[in-house]
């Protein structure tokens, strides 16, 4: 035990035999990594699962013509006014970060024998992409991915890629369309079988899988084609946008309104807004109670220190004596500090993590893994705290005069 | 080994000056053993702590083999009080929380320059000093006399040529008084080591072999 004496042992001995004094700082330190780790972990998973739930609803943004109607998330695009299809370039030549996925349409209302349906144009690759539904029905490659949630795409810039895009491009050609269910039962159409589409015939490629929404009422056609069917030129009527969640938050409305100014952009209020102000309330606390933790804990260690150099002033005194310098005396007390944030850190981040793990199902049904990084973030605020509400009962205790604490005995 | 020449401390208390050394003049030759007496407020303890680094005096000199203390930087100071002088004190002052070997190696830390074992070195001098037994007892499951000989055995521990000591036998009663005085005695005659030693008792003024007295900071005899 003894053969290794060396600094670390005195202030190891120091805070063993005194350690019933320690217990109430770190008490506050660990108390208060706990909350900050839980709730930060409850926020995390909670703030996946709702990017998740975005991605599985597929694009989440739609921009419209000024004038456009948006009573109906799903259809505001049927009929409406339209807009120059350049609007993609601009908004993928922005780089804006969250933007996963753009898909321009144009969309009118026609009939087919006599049955009123919606001819919508559309780039294939990126209508599937932000269709998810679609993509388990065999349409595209399986490698395409998109979903923001498990992004590994760091800048969060458009994914689209030009090898994909060529690869479905070719499956969707300028005389081929896919079919909606109630329109293929309508129309009895079928894979393989063709349509006339405002005088002109189209192969059905494919009939999508029923969705429940209007798309169940449309037939798909490359949006070049039904531009020139339509004569519309190189207009749209609609961008459908998967934008990430934490994009939204971060004001990526807000980005594409000053990229297109002339648009009305909408999202699906319903979903992405109750999450995003949940997830946003969330990191507010959070941050609130950070900032109180850092507070009371550098007051709480503070308190504790004074004392501790109170209780110890004749040692302090004895150890100038003996010489060690200031700076000896504030790497005693420093590193003492210092293990006291490293232990409080580790035990917040074992306390919090478990409390997650068991209320998170509980009280907010999502099921909490610890999430290792919080580990590293806990030791850094509570070190931090520890050293912060050290600094100047340390400081103190560097300057006592031992001249005075020899003469006080 | 010290020479004072006029050395003087005075401190300031609510705009009075207490002079609490007053042109202090002497030689201390080494391997002497000096007693400084006088009563309660003479400056004896001032005299003490300035001779080993810790009060700066306001005027005057003191030299340590020919060179002025308070020229030293802080560092060198602290060097001096760790190699130079090792002190012994009236209420002992070990530190509560580490064994009484434990105590005797803390000097040892700062000694980068060490000719023996630090372990080895805290046994043998505990063994010397008859504490071979009470090596791992905390200071408060020792008895008064064995802690203030776990303090000189701190004293010693890097072998320093000066112990300066405050009233090491003011918590004694005699016997112990004798035997921590005899101790010192030793450590003078027969390891040649300067002792001073601040003392109100005639009794352990005795041992010295040369004593001066203190009278309100003035050197009077």
């Amino acid at each position: 035990m003894n053969s290794r004496f060396s600094f670390s042992t005195v202030i190891w001995r120091e805070i063993w035999q005194r350690k019933s004094r320690l217990i109430s700082g770190l008490l506050t330190i660990t108390l208060g990594i706990a909350v900050i780790v839980g709730i930060e972990s409850v926020t995390t998973v909670s703030k996946q699962l709702v990017a998740k739930k975005l991605d599985l609803l597929g694009a989440n943004i739609l921009v419209l013509p000024q004038a456009a109607s948006v009573d109906d998330y799903y259809s505001a695009d049927i009929d409406a006014p339209t807009f120059p299809e350049e609007y993609v370039e601009r908004i993928a030549t922005s780089m804006l970060p969250g933007v996963d996925n753009l898909s321009p349409k144009l969309s009118r209302r026609i009939k087919v024998s006599g049955y009123p349906i919606v001819l919508t144009g559309i780039m294939p690759s990126n209508e599937l992409a932000s269709k998810p539904i679609w993509q388990a029905s065999g349409l595209m490659a399986a490698d395409l991915k998109l979903a923001c949630a498990t992004s590994s795409n760091p800048s969060g810039t458009t994914r689209l890629d030009p090898s994909l895009k060529r690869a479905t491009v070719d499956s969707l050609a300028a005389t081929d369309v896919w079919v909606g269910s109630m329109v293929a039962e309508r129309l009895k159409l079928t894979t393989g079988g063709t349509v006339t589409l405002e005088g002109k015939e189209f192969k059905v490629v494919h009939v999508l899988p029923e969705t429940g929404t209007v798309d169940d009422n449309r037939i798909f056609a490359h949006l070049h084609s039904v531009q020139q069917l339509l004569g519309t030129g190189a207009q749209t009527s609609a961008i459908e946008i998967m934008g990430c969640c934490s994009a939204i938050s971060d004001g990526l409305l807000g980005k594409l309104r000053n990229i297109l100014p002339d648009t009305r952009i909408t999202t699906i209020n319903s979903i992405v807004n109750t999450q995003i102000e949940t997830n946003k309330l969330m990191s507010k606390v959070s941050l609130i109670l950070l900032v109180i933790i850092v507070v009371v804990g550098s007051i709480a260690i503070g308190n504790y220190m004074w004392a501790n150099v109170e209780e110890r002033r004749k040692e302090i005194g004895t150890l100038i004596t003996i010489g060690f310098t200031r700076g000896r005396i504030y790497r005693l007390f420093l590193t003492k500090s210092l293990i006291l944030g490293i232990v409080g850190g580790t035990l917040g981040y074992v306390l919090g993590t478990f409390a997650a793990m068991i209320l998170g199902p509980q009280l907010a049904g999502l099921a909490i893994s610890p999430i290792p990084i919080y580990l590293l973030w806990s030791l850094i605020v509570a070190s931090t705290i520890a050293l912060l509400g050290s600094w100047y009962p340390v400081y103190r205790a560097a300057r006592l005069d031992p001249a005075l604490i020899m003469q006080e005995t | 080994m010290f020479t004072l020449e006029n050395l003087t401390k005075i401190y300031r208390h609510r705009s009075e000056e207490v002079h609490a050394l007053d042109k202090i003049t002497m030689e201390i030759a080494q391997g002497s053993f000096v007693v400084v007496t006088g009563g309660s407020g003479s400056g004896k303890t001032t005299l003490l702590l300035t001779l080993g680094g810790i009060i700066h005096p306001t005027s005057g000199s003191l030299h340590v083999k020919g060179a002025n203390l308070y020229d030293y930087s802080s560092n060198q100071l602290a060097s001096y009080r760790n190699r130079t002088v090792g002190f012994v004190l009236q209420t002992f002052n070990l530190v509560p929380y580490l064994t009484a070997l434990e105590n005797v190696m803390v000097p040892m830390l700062l000694n980068r320059n060490m000719k023996e074992e630090p372990q080895n070195r805290a046994a043998k001098l505990l063994d010397q000093l008859g504490l071979s037994s009470r090596q791992h007892f905390l200071p408060r499951e020792l008895s008064i006399g064995q802690q203030q000989r776990v303090a000189i055995a701190r004293a010693l521990a890097n072998d320093p040529d000066v112990i300066l000591a405050d009233e090491p036998t003011g918590n004694l009663d005699p016997t112990l008084s004798l035997e921590i005085l005899k101790i010192l005695k030793d450590l003078n005659q027969k390891e040649g080591r300067t002792i001073i030693m601040v003392t109100h008792s005639p009794a352990a003024a005795e041992f010295g072999t040369r004593t001066f007295r203190l009278d309100e900071g003035r050197l009077v005899a």
